[in-house]
């Protein structure tokens, strides 16, 4: 199959319309003279993890207390291991893109008295489900943005060490893309379906985090030779079984509390109640013949039960027509719980781009927000609208009386013909999904997924990489038949990459500072001496760990 | 977790191929819609909620307690309608309104 090179010429490139994305774009927009393209490979309107909606906005700073207490708790909460840099930039800011939001039409549950509903220190109360339409919305009204649906960007353009624009192609169109602009932010959110998920047969995508986000932005950062951060402060949710619904509607809205087949509440056993501390608590009681443990809803009222049930359909569905299904909700059983498998996230855990506290990565003029971005535990949705504002206003900055750089037309036709040889008319041994399947075996078996209580050692590790290596070896040679194919074949093989590099930040923790998240069988304890960042940086073929020293919150980090 | 659309009620308008966040929706070469790719679906109901006429219906696999019951929603202003079919005929609707917050 032939591709036909489209070129386009723009300021800033956003790669990806998601939180993060939309966020971005509408803030460049802000400076009239900045043309902004959007590319997202799939349609803005729904794209990305809020496709659903989303029930609760998780990171504000409630009234009584202080962005200092959000750095607190996201520290406690991690470790020690978050840049208290980032965090504390993001937590100054959380409450005015709230109100921006609440501004566009998003609705917030308020008091008699005018005041947001609370659920907790840091949470408010939502009716999220049209939050992406809403966001996509306010993109498309802006004259200066051109949004490309169903454009999937692959690689960034370097030219001496800069990014000059990036690489895609249409998923339905014979068409590759060369975007050339003068920065470039990359919003496009972590990776799921590295490991074996919970349900691995027809359902295999019901999952905790948006299974289309395949972590391709820290892939192209890897091949770039970006930095990145905290890979092994993997993320695993603690989910309603089988729906991998939400839980903190129940446990946080309605305080129920986690029981064990017997009944009784657990958690209390395992330590201060952290929210690693809930997951792990749950994954031994199970490992113990303990199971199944739920969050105890039986006896609560009709009306609660009515409640949840429209909370859930504004957010995941799937759990209201359980429910349903079942014949039987919430006030008659309770909420079977579990870990879901692990996800490689920069919104609930740190993994990401290492970035300076105005969100420029180790490649001058490549800016990362939201989930793709590292260092920031726990930003959630209102985080991620930060970073995306912070970023744009840096990449505004930067283009300031810089002009477009152009590659030859030699790499230009190097790169096409690239990709078309994944589309040539042969028929490759393994399928696409073989290949998938056999990435999320070995990362499941040896890398710590839910079969192992996602614990893993040394010597499984260096199963794993050794077999993710024969893997990417194996999937340069997959064949598609269309566009649609292409696109399946780049998320295998960034997956690939995010796994390799994983692997490597797995290896080279040699302390268990997480339960779950990073639980190594060797190290079974804290190592004081590694309260350190682990980065890593991928050159000549090879993953090299920086250990870097940790950056305090009024610190001013710089590349 | 998947969709059906029937084929019988869809107007092939394509919103909702356009708006899958999967881009897993496809029309046939009578322009009636069709999933593709059934068990990529996430479940985000995106294209139920864009469907004009409730063609598409969401319902559970059977891998994840699925006993044939699906849903498709009708939108009214700042109302939105999810339809709940259930094997015996038995239908339940329930209302959300996109102005009103999430108690929990």
């Amino acid at each position: 199959m032939k591709l036909e090179t489209r070129i386009l010429e723009t300021d800033i490139l956003v790669i990806g319309g998601g939180t993060a994305g939309c966020y971005a774009a509408v803030t460049l927009s802000k400076e009239e003279k900045n043309n902004i393209i959007v590319a997202d490979k799939a349609n803005i309107k729904r794209s990305g993890c809020l496709a659903a909606g989303v029930n609760a906005i998780n990171a504000y700073i409630n009234k009584g207390y202080t962005p200092e207490d959000f750095v607190d708790y996201v520290k406690k909460e991690a470790e020690g291991i978050i840049r208290e840099d980032l965090v504390y930039s993001i937590a100054k800011n959380l409450n005015n893109v709230t109100k921006n939001m609440e501004s566009i039409g998003l609705t917030i549950l308020k008091d008699s008295q005018g005041e947001y509903v609370t659920r907790g220190k840091r949470s408010i109360k939502i009716n999220g489900e049209n939050i992406k339409p809403l966001l996509a919305n306010e993109v498309n009204s802006k004259k200066n943005i051109n949004v490309l649906n169903k454009v999937n960007i692959i690689d960034y353009i370097m030219q001496d060490d800069t990014i000059v624009g990036a690489y895609g192609f249409h998923i339905e169109e014979n068409i590759f893309y060369v975007i050339y602009s003068k920065a470039v932010i990359c919003t496009t959110g972590g990776a799921s379906g590295l490991y074996k998920p919970n349900n691995p047969g027809f359902s295999r995508h019901k999952m905790w985090y948006s299974p289309f986000n395949t972590g391709a932005g820290y892939a192209m950062g890897i091949r770039a030779g970006a930095e990145m951060t905290s890979f092994e402060m993997r993320f695993i949710a603690l989910r309603c079984k089988d729906t991998i619904a939400p839980t903190g509607t129940v446990a946080q809205g309605i305080g129920a509390k986690q029981v064990n087949a017997s009944e009784n509440e657990y958690v209390k056993d395992y330590g201060k109640p952290l929210t690693i501390t809930r997951l792990y608590a749950t994954v031994e009681e199970n490992r113990k013949g303990q199971g199944p443990c739920y969050l105890k809803t039986k006896g609560i009222s009709k009306e609660v039960e009515e409640e949840l049930y429209k909370a859930y359909l504004n957010m995941a569905p799937a759990q209201t027509l359980k429910w349903i299904e079942d014949g039987s909700g919430p006030s008659m059983q309770n909420l079977e719980i579990e870990g879901t498998e692990p996800y490689i996230v920069g919104g609930h855990a740190a993994s990401g781009y290492w970035i300076d506290v105005t969100r420029s990565t180790t490649i001058p003029g490549l800016y990362a927000a939201g989930d793709v971005a590292g260092g920031s535990p726990k930003k959630y949705v209102t985080g991620c609208f930060v970073e995306g504002e912070i970023a744009a206003d840096a990449a505004t900055e930067f283009i300031k009386n810089k002009k477009n750089k152009y590659i030859s037309q030699e790499e230009i036709n190097s790169k096409a013909i690239y990709l078309e040889d994944f589309l040539k008319d042969e028929e490759s041994l393994f399928s696409i999904n073989n290949v998938e399947e056999a990435m999320q075996k070995v990362m499941d078996e040896y890398a710590g997924g839910i079969s192992k209580n996602y614990v893993f050692n040394t010597t499984r590790l260096h199963i794993a990489s050794e077999k993710i290596e024969e893997l990417l070896v194996i999937s340069s040679k997959l064949r598609g038949e269309d566009m649609r194919e292409l696109l399946q074949i780049y998320e295998v093989i960034d997956r690939l990459y995010v796994c390799k590099v994983l692997i490597v930040h797995l290896l080279s923790r040699k302390e268990t500072r997480w339960k779950c998240y990073g639980e190594n069988a060797d190290y079974k304890e804290k190592d004081e001496n590694l309260l350190k960042y682990v980065n890593s940086i991928y050159k000549d073929g090879k993953v090299q760990v920086v250990f870097r020293n940790l950056v305090k919150r009024d610190e001013v980090y710089e590349h | 977790m998947s969709i059906k659309i029937d084929p019988q009620k869809c107007v092939g308008c394509g919103k909702c191929l356009e708006t899958c966040p999967g881009n897993l929706i496809f029309k046939n070469d009578e322009s009636k819609a069709f999933i593709k790719y059934p068990s990529e679906c996430w479940g985000c109901t995106a294209c139920v909620k864009e469907c004009p006429v409730q063609a598409i219906n969401y319902y559970l696999g059977v891998d994840i307690g699925g006993k044939g019951t699906y849903l498709n929603t009708k939108k009214d202003k700042n109302l939105l309608h999810w339809h709940v079919f259930k094997p015996n005929n038995e239908e339940i609707i329930i209302t959300t309104n996109e102005a009103e917050g999430n108690k929990y």
